[in-house]
């Protein structure tokens, strides 16, 4: 060792190295932005562009639910640059210092952005300080029209939570497979919408006996529990009802015209009122490539961008600006773009307590484990 | 004075400082800071949870809040989950046992050459991702897979049979998965069987079975020890496997664990469950020991 060290050719060597990886190293880090987005939520061709206009890599990894995202983001060190929480989550992340501010002046799109629902989002984040909306959408119920025609007749209710929630209709769709989102945030708001209770409900009772009561009486009837796998099942006719995300059922309705398989998909908001829901672009605080992350940001504000993922991913986008752009099938599809009478009865979620979210866990776990 | 150089660390005792150093690192302190978070109270912040030493008008104060702990016992989940993890851990642990041990006895057996051969078949797959190997699985056991295919084309059934996401299934994944930590303590022991004692044995007119139960099984019983207990340890805690090949019903303390580091976020009673995991390993781990010292004793 002391003879390597002695030798000046060696130190040359070794620092000549040092130098050039540590070069290596900042180039990357100039040229990296790190996205951590829900599966299925972007155009890949987005990406692409991204990439070649900027020369930024993007490093691109995929979630299925916000209890994973936030896990991530409280450990702190997350190592994403961009991450897409929903905004109910957002506004508790905000509050526990997760994102750094957005710096507007690097937005440049901003102003594309629909004012009104900006103003909302001012509840769960002042000032829209540390987010701006990238889609929004709805959790309602997509279905195998023939099959559940086969099921359930001709008058089938594929417009009303009763589809799943009552148990006599649900029994019957039993053999040709029901999934329903591994999350309790996402069902119990659904069921006590259909209980005509509030959706967002501080009540430990209303979970522990009429959702409980409600759940574990359709329970058998259930196929399972998942948050993304029911795209693929619906596509392929592997199940025939899903409660589900809007985007992802018209996703799986898309696949499987592209397959011609004979399987015909569709997605309903039930008339008692569904969830609407905003996910979010926000930056860790302790990213690494903020720069990138808000050029990155910027970019998906484009107009012409977000049209592009609309397209794609069949979620509604807040970019006003867009939607001229956005292709007309999208745009008259109401399970993406729901009339003002569906919206009107439309809610969105709150953060609840600790100790209510504990209530909706343990319940749920007993439904699944038919406990 | 000579007996002060002899407490003193010798050079070569240096060599087994390593080992000990490797536990402090990877196994204690990660589980101080465990213990410490099972401690402490869910709060929202980075990270999650209350810091249990606060310093306060010059005062050093301890914070340990005990809830978590009481809380593991009020609700019967916890206590049923952990119950199930063991009667999984142990029935695949049997299982393994049963399987296992002909294959180690016959590859110990086998000519040299062939015996290499044998022992890379049993290795060979796990040089493959653990994940992939459980989602094959998957596309075995599901109701359109490649079992109920051939089943069907077989016609042993018309209606495919529902195994994925099943406690069967799971049983499946495990032993599959932890096969081999059970066949290669059982080989190494069993190669190094005294073939004289198995002669005498015959010579004394004990008969295959015989041999086998009063000869063969006792010299390999730190082998059955040692792999049941890499079999059983990592099962109790597995949550991959009833993750994706179990049904929802299939309660064990690693899904109970997520829940509440995921669902609840609730990092404190988590780190508390997973305490009380440990403790229960304990058991197993200490009594092992107990039986490995006795051993060398008497030897």
């Amino acid at each position: 060792m002391t003879k390597l060290l002695n030798n000046r050719l060696g130190q040359w060597a070794i620092g000549t190295a040092l130098a050039s990886a540590m070069a290596v190293s900042q180039a990357q880090a100039e040229e990296v932005v790190k996205v951590y987005n829900w599966s299925d939520y972007i155009a890949p061709e987005v990406i692409e562009q991204f990439e070649q206009e900027t020369g930024i890599d993007v490093i691109y990894d995929v979630f299925d639910s916000n209890e994973v995202l936030e896990a991530k983001l409280l450990s702190g060190n997350s190592g994403f640059d961009v991450v897409v929480p929903t905004s109910f989550f957002l506004g508790r992340q905000v509050k526990a210092g997760v994102f750094a501010e957005l710096d507007k002046g690097k937005l440049g799109n901003y102003s594309n952005l629909d004012p009104m629902l900006l103003a909302e989002l001012n509840n769960v984040d002042p000032g829209n300080a540390h987010a701006v909306p990238y889609l929004w959408g709805t959790t309602g119920i997509g279905y195998n029209v023939d099959k559940v025609k086969a099921a359930l007749g001709q008058d089938a209710p594929v417009d009303s939570w009763e589809l799943v929630f009552k148990e006599e209709n649900i029994a019957k769709l039993a053999s040709c497979g029901v999934a329903m989102l591994d999350t309790p945030s996402e069902i119990m708001p659904a069921a006590l919408r259909y209980l005509k209770k509030n959706p967002n409900s501080s009540q430990k009772a209303d979970y522990k006996n009429d959702v409980a009561q409600l759940l574990k009486s359709i329970r058998p009837h259930i196929t399972y529990f998942h948050s993304s796998q029911y795209i693929n099942d619906l596509a392929n006719g592997d199940i025939c009802v899903a409660v589900g995300f809007s985007g992802d059922v018209i996703q799986a309705a898309a696949r499987a015209q592209e397959a011609a398989n004979g399987v015909h998909v569709a997605y309903s908001i039930p008339k008692e009122g569904a969830a609407m829901w905003f996910d979010m672009l926000a930056i860790p605080a302790d990213a690494t490539n903020k720069d990138n992350a808000h050029k990155f940001i910027d970019f998906v504000l484009r107009p012409e961008v977000i049209a592009k993922i609309t397209n794609f991913v069949a979620y509604a986008n807040p970019n006003e600006a867009s939607l001229g752009l956005v292709d007309k099938a999208i745009r008259d599809d109401v399970g993406i773009f729901p009339s003002n009478e569906t919206k009107a009865k439309l809610f969105t979620y709150e953060v609840l307590p600790q100790k209510i979210t504990r209530v909706q866990t343990r319940v749920w776990t007993d439904v699944k484990s038919g406990r | 004075m000579l007996a002060i150089t002899q407490r003193l660390p010798q050079p070569r005792n240096w060599v087994t400082a390593i080992p000990f150093f490797w536990l402090l690192l990877f196994f204690m302190v990660p589980f101080a800071i465990v213990l410490q978070i099972s401690f402490a109270e869910s709060e929202i912040a980075i990270p999650p949870y209350s810091s249990i030493v606060s310093i306060e008008d010059e005062m050093l104060s301890f914070n340990l809040n005990l809830g978590n702990f009481l809380m593991l016992l009020e609700d019967d989940l916890y206590l049923v989950a952990y119950l199930s993890s063991l009667k999984i851990a142990l029935v695949s642990t049997l299982i393994c046992l049963l399987i296992g041990y002909p294959m180690a006895y016959a590859i110990a057996r086998a000519e040299p050459r062939v015996r290499n051969v044998l022992l890379m078949l049993v290795v060979l797959p796990s040089w493959t991702s653990f994940l992939i190997r459980v989602y094959a699985w998957i596309g075995i056991l599901k109701n359109n897979g490649l079992l109920n295919n051939l089943l069907i084309w077989l016609g042993v059934t018309d209606e495919p049979i529902h195994m994925l996401h099943s406690d069967i299934a799971v049983y499946v994944g495990i032993v599959y998965a932890y096969l081999p930590f059970m066949i290669l303590p059982l080989y190494a022991n069993l190669l190094k069987l005294d073939n004289s004692l198995l002669e005498a044995a015959a010579d004394l007119g004990a008969g295959s079975l015989r041999t086998f139960f009063s000869v063969t099984l006792p010299q390999t019983k730190a082998g059955i020890i040692a792999g049941a207990m890499l079999v059983f340890i990592p099962v109790v805690g597995e949550f991959v496997i009833p993750e994706l090949l179990g049904s929802p019903s299939t309660l064990m303390i690693g899904k109970v664990l997520w829940q509440e580091f995921f669902n609840n976020r609730d990092w404190p009673v988590a780190a508390a469950v997973a305490i009380v995991m440990l403790s229960l390993l304990l058991i197993p781990i200490t009594l092992f020991n107990r039986y490995q010292l006795k051993e060398m004793e008497a030897r």
